[in-house]
């Protein structure tokens, strides 16, 4: 259809009513999508929602595009099976920490592995929330959830490491709050072409409150965090008077005007985990943005490249090829 | 020695070597000719689960048997009358198998102090009485194959590699079988090596010549084509490839194109790797990190509006059982194929068994109802796999096919479906806005199929019980009660489209023999030899297992007893006599992963019926 009105974010709303608790940051990360979608021109009949099982993963039903919501930790294996069945459509996927990286890390490393072009988005807030509390994956070590009244002693995974160790070629982080950020951070996984892992900080008012309040609070943020932005110095603090210099492997804070150039697109995923490194060191500010954007071919690209050669080569194959083959007789 | 031409009109003849020996080809090469001269046939190969077990012992064997006749077989035999024993392991650990009188030709090449060492055999069974009552031919056929191929380049290993096909030339003169088919294939098969192509030819042929020369067999013997074989066009198949042939030609005919999710399990594996092979007619396969992705790959291809698949064996199916639940509440056509194998969790991976009905049936959390067919014989698959389709397609919903070990390797001559007469169900896809709603069902109750993509029908779906109208989430007690009860009135629906199943045998009798899955051929064999000696036995396939068609208690009512052998500890046995509670249904059960014997259930039968056993 040529005479298609450009839809705005409100078209993407469906008419069931929204569940989450109020104050969740999970009403900042689907407005913001919505945004993307209708500033970007997207088409509802074109888009599907695919998601697992989760607080998070409502998250299709409150969405005016084709959706599905599946089972625990599935949904990269559901949402590869739709994107490599019809490439056409713009095939998103919506998990959480328990989600994406627990029950569902098998498929997740192998989704960004293969380059299956799905659109990502990792809830995280560092706990289980549909089942009320229970320590998560990336929960840090120590914190006291209801599965660790004492402290959890697992060691938790940091998500963007393991989606750049998977192989992912496009790499993100952004947080609930910063919904302008988030745009744009969306925005640019929406248009990557490819596997696009964006991990979202999301608050949960109910079981982990304030959990990334030391880096998300408008007092401190400008200190304790540095935007990555494509061709731009990595600086931050309140005058933007900081900056990040890499040096070997080593990151150190130096004065705006020294700080190096941030390049997502290198050909090594070594920079975006140095940055990722970050995370480690309470000493240094955490990067948000943009960490990796690399182009490489989609499997379902690949997929349906090798049936056209193979049919450009064989032919359209005809059922009664399949069966009557050159070793069968005939009985008269 | 008299070389005289024997007639005999059923042979069933076995080959076992060591794993490395190449059995498996010598049997299916014999078993391509034997086709195309015009025998019935069935075939049951026999293998370790090790790819290399050590050589030379008895775990290492692996055994190829061949039933050939000149009238209809459903069996691959009971008891073969010629063993062709490549080493002392294999010839130990079959020969107890034979018919008495049976020929056994034995390598002596390979039946060194070592070899019978390796088979742990502390005297030589070839001269020590083991096989008194028995043709034995020993021949060194290790170097026989050696002066055959003195000329040619190929290093000591290559040419004993070639034994095989000297063995495969001599049985080729003791049953009167052309060997060109054979050289043929080679000169195919090994295009790009010429060198291994002649060497084999050179064996082959060296072989046969030899088994003429010296006339080793006292005679020779003639197995005459099938007369009167329905007119039409034939070929040779295995169960994993009819029916991965039967999945493509399901899809099509479905007017859909094929998505396969799958992950490699013995012995599902080959129809991944059949279909795989299938790029330019419209298959998709995706071989996936696990089953869970392998399923969940095909319900999302389903979504999108292709016909999803997966195949599997049962400690897959297991995996599986979340995701299919996910499709049997999104009511989403979805085939699943179930290759059984025996025993739990591991078990015995190369083994037949059919132990996994109930898990299909009910191997799901809460009422997760979905239709459940099997196929009888590796031709059989054909059909079932096309079944499959139509049901998954025509009712939305996902559909379990069961196959098992025996019908994916084995082999027999499958007449061709004419092309014209292959019914087509194609897929209706929802595209008109106007008053939809995605769980709007038709007059079978299945729900209409809207694909993404299509303008104005943006809609949701997911494992949350949907409200029986609008399709919305939905909490409500009395809502759920009536989804569950619409699910299962949707699959029992399926009956009405399936035909009562036809009896092998009178319409009543003393005894109605009720088999399903491979069990089919020894269920059939021997009751058609209890009706030989005048007894009124009865045999009933029963291709669709769930939901039961119809008409099958008025069939019942009619014997005075009814009994289901099964492959598993009786599965289908305890579902029937749920289901009909007024009818006593006898088990006669056998796990040893091994299939049933057309003898042995005659012998039962015989014995529960108390007649004097014949066998
Ligand atoms: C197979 C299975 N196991 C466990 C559950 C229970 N369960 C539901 S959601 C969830 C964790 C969700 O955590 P997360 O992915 O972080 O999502 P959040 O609710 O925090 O958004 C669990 C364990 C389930 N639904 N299915
Ligand atoms: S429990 Fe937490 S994550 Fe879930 S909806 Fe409430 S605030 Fe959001
Ligand atoms: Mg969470």
């Amino acid at each position: 259809m040529s005479d298609v009105q450009q839809l705005k974010a409100k078209d993407f709303k469906s008419n069931q009513e929204v569940r989450w608790c109020p104050g969740c940051g999970d009403y900042s990360i689907i407005s913001s999508v919505q945004s993307v979608l209708a500033e970007l021109g997207r088409d509802k009949d074109n888009v599907v929602m695919v998601s697992g099982i989760g607080c998070s993963s409502r998250f299709p039903y409150y969405m005016d595009t084709y959706g599905f919501h599946s089972i625990h930790g599935r949904a990269n294996a559901i949402a590869t099976g739709v994107k490599v069945a019809n490439p056409d459509l713009e095939t998103w996927v919506i998990t959480g920490d328990g989600d994406g990286l627990s029950i569902g890390g098998n498929h997740m490393i192998h989704s960004l592995r293969r380059n299956v072009n799905l659109k990502i988005i990792l809830f995280n807030n560092e706990i289980y929330g549909l089942t009320k509390g229970q320590y998560s994956p990336t929960t840090p070590q120590g914190q006291k959830t209801k599965t660790s009244p004492f402290g959890s002693v697992d060691a938790p995974f940091n998500p963007l490491q393991l989606a750049l160790g998977a192989g992912a070629t496009f790499v993100a982080r952004t947080l609930d709050v910063r919904p302008k950020h988030m745009k744009a951070v969306l925005k640019a996984a929406a248009e990557h072409k490819g596997a696009a892992f964006v991990e979202v900080w999301q608050n949960c008012v109910i079981f982990n409150d304030g959990c990334f309040k030391e880096w998300s609070e408008k007092k401190v943020r400008d200190d304790q965090t540095v935007d990555l932005v494509a061709g731009q110095p990595m600086i931050f603090g309140s005058e933007k008077e900081k900056g990040l210099k890499a040096e070997g492997c080593h990151i150190q804070v130096v004065p705006a005007a020294e700080a190096s150039i941030w390049d997502p697109t290198v050909d090594s995923a070594g920079p975006a985990f140095l940055m990722s490194q970050l995370d480690k060191d309470p000493s240094m500010p955490k990067p948000f943005g943009v960490y990796r954007a690399v182009e490489a071919p989609t499997l379902e690209g690949l997929v349906h490249d090798q049936i056209s050669e193979v049919t450009a080569k064989r032919g359209v194959g005809k059922l009664k090829d399949l069966i009557y083959t050159s070793d069968s007789w005939e009985v008269e | 020695m008299s070389s005289e031409l024997i007639r005999q009109d059923d042979v069933t003849i076995r080959f076992a070597g060591d794993s490395g020996d190449g059995m498996q080809l010598t049997g299916t090469q014999f078993t391509e000719t034997t086709a195309k001269v015009g025998n019935d046939l069935a075939t049951f190969p026999d293998y370790p689960s090790e790819i290399r077990a050590p050589v030379g012992t008895r775990a290492g064997v692996s055994v190829y048997q061949i039933h050939f006749s000149s009238r209809d077989i459903y069996t691959p035999g009971d008891a073969p009358s010629v063993l062709v024993a490549m080493n002392p392991a294999a010839l130990i650990t079959n020969y107890k198998d034979l018919q008495p009188g049976s020929i056994i030709l034995a390598n002596t090449g390979a039946f060194t102090e070592k070899d019978l060492k390796k088979a742990e055999l502390d005297s030589n069974p070839l001269t020590d009485g083991t096989l008194s009552g028995f043709r034995v031919i020993q021949e060194d056929i290790n170097a026989r194959t050696v002066q055959a191929l003195a000329e040619t380049s190929l290093g000591k290993k290559d040419v004993l590699r070639c034994k095989n096909f000297y063995t495969l030339g001599m049985m080729y003169w003791l049953f009167s079988r052309p060997i060109e088919p054979t050289l043929e294939w080679l000169n195919v098969k090994f295009a790009k090596k010429p060198e291994l192509a002649d060497a084999n030819a050179r064996a082959l042929k060296a072989g046969y010549n030899y088994a003429e020369l010296l006339r080793l067999f006292q005679g020779r013997y003639e197995v005459p084509k099938v007369e009167n074989v329905p007119k039409g066009f034939y070929r040779n198949v295995m169960g994993n490839e009819a029916l991965a042939i039967g999945l493509a030609a399901g899809a099509q005919l479905a007017g859909l194109k094929a998505f396969l999710g799958s992950y490699p399990i013995t012995p599902a594996t080959d129809i991944l790797q059949y279909m795989s092979l299938m790029k330019n007619y419209d298959v998709v396969t995706c071989q996936m990190e696990d089953e869970i992705a392998g399923v969940c790959t095909a319900i999302g291809a389903s979504f999108a509006g292709r016909l999803g698949m997966t195949t599997t064996s049962g400690p897959g199916l297991a995996l599986k059982t979340e995701a299919i639940g996910l499709a049997v509440i999104t009511e989403l056509p979805l085939v699943i194929v179930d290759v059984q194998r025996a025993g739990p969790s591991t078990g015995l991976p190369t083994k037949v068994e059919q132990a996994d009905l109930l898990q299909s049936m009910f191997g799901r959390n809460s009422e997760a109802p979905l239709p459940v067919l099997s196929c009888a014989t590796p031709a059989d698959a054909f059909e079932c796999a096309v079944e499959a389709c139509r049901i998954a397609t025509q009712y939305m919903t996902p559909v379990i096919l069961l196959s098992d070990n025996y019908i994916a390797n084995g082999a027999e001559p499958w007449k061709l479906p004419d092309m014209d007469k292959l019914e087509k169900f194609p897929v209706k896809f929802v595209t008109d806005p106007e008053g939809f709603s995605p769980y709007k069902r038709d007059d079978k109750l299945a729900r209409g199929w809207a694909k993404p993509g299509t303008p104005g029908l943006a809609h949701r779906i997911g494992g949350l019980e949907k409200d029986s109208l609008t399709g919305n989430v939905s909490h409500d007690p009395d809502n759920h009660q009536v989804m569950v009860d619409l699910r299962l009135a949707k699959v029992n629906g399926v009956a009405d489209s399936i035909p009562t199943p036809e009896l092998n045998g009178a319409e009543s009798g003393e005894l109605l023999v009720v088999a399903w899955g491979s069990t089919y051929g020894a269920s059939r064999a021997a009751v058609e030899r209890l009706q030989r000696d005048g007894v009124a036995a009865t045999h009933m396939h029963m291709r669709h297992l769930r939901p039961f068609p119809h008409g099958l208690a008025d069939i019942f009512r009619k014997f005075k007893r009814i009994i289901v052998p099964e492959l598993n500890m009786g599965q289908l046995a305890f579902v029937l006599q749920s289901e009909y509670p007024e009818f006593r249904f006898e088990k006669y059960n056998k796990v040893k992963g091994k299939p049933f014997q057309a003898r042995e259930l005659k012998a039962h039968f015989e014995k529960i019926l108390d007649l004097e056993v014949k066998s």
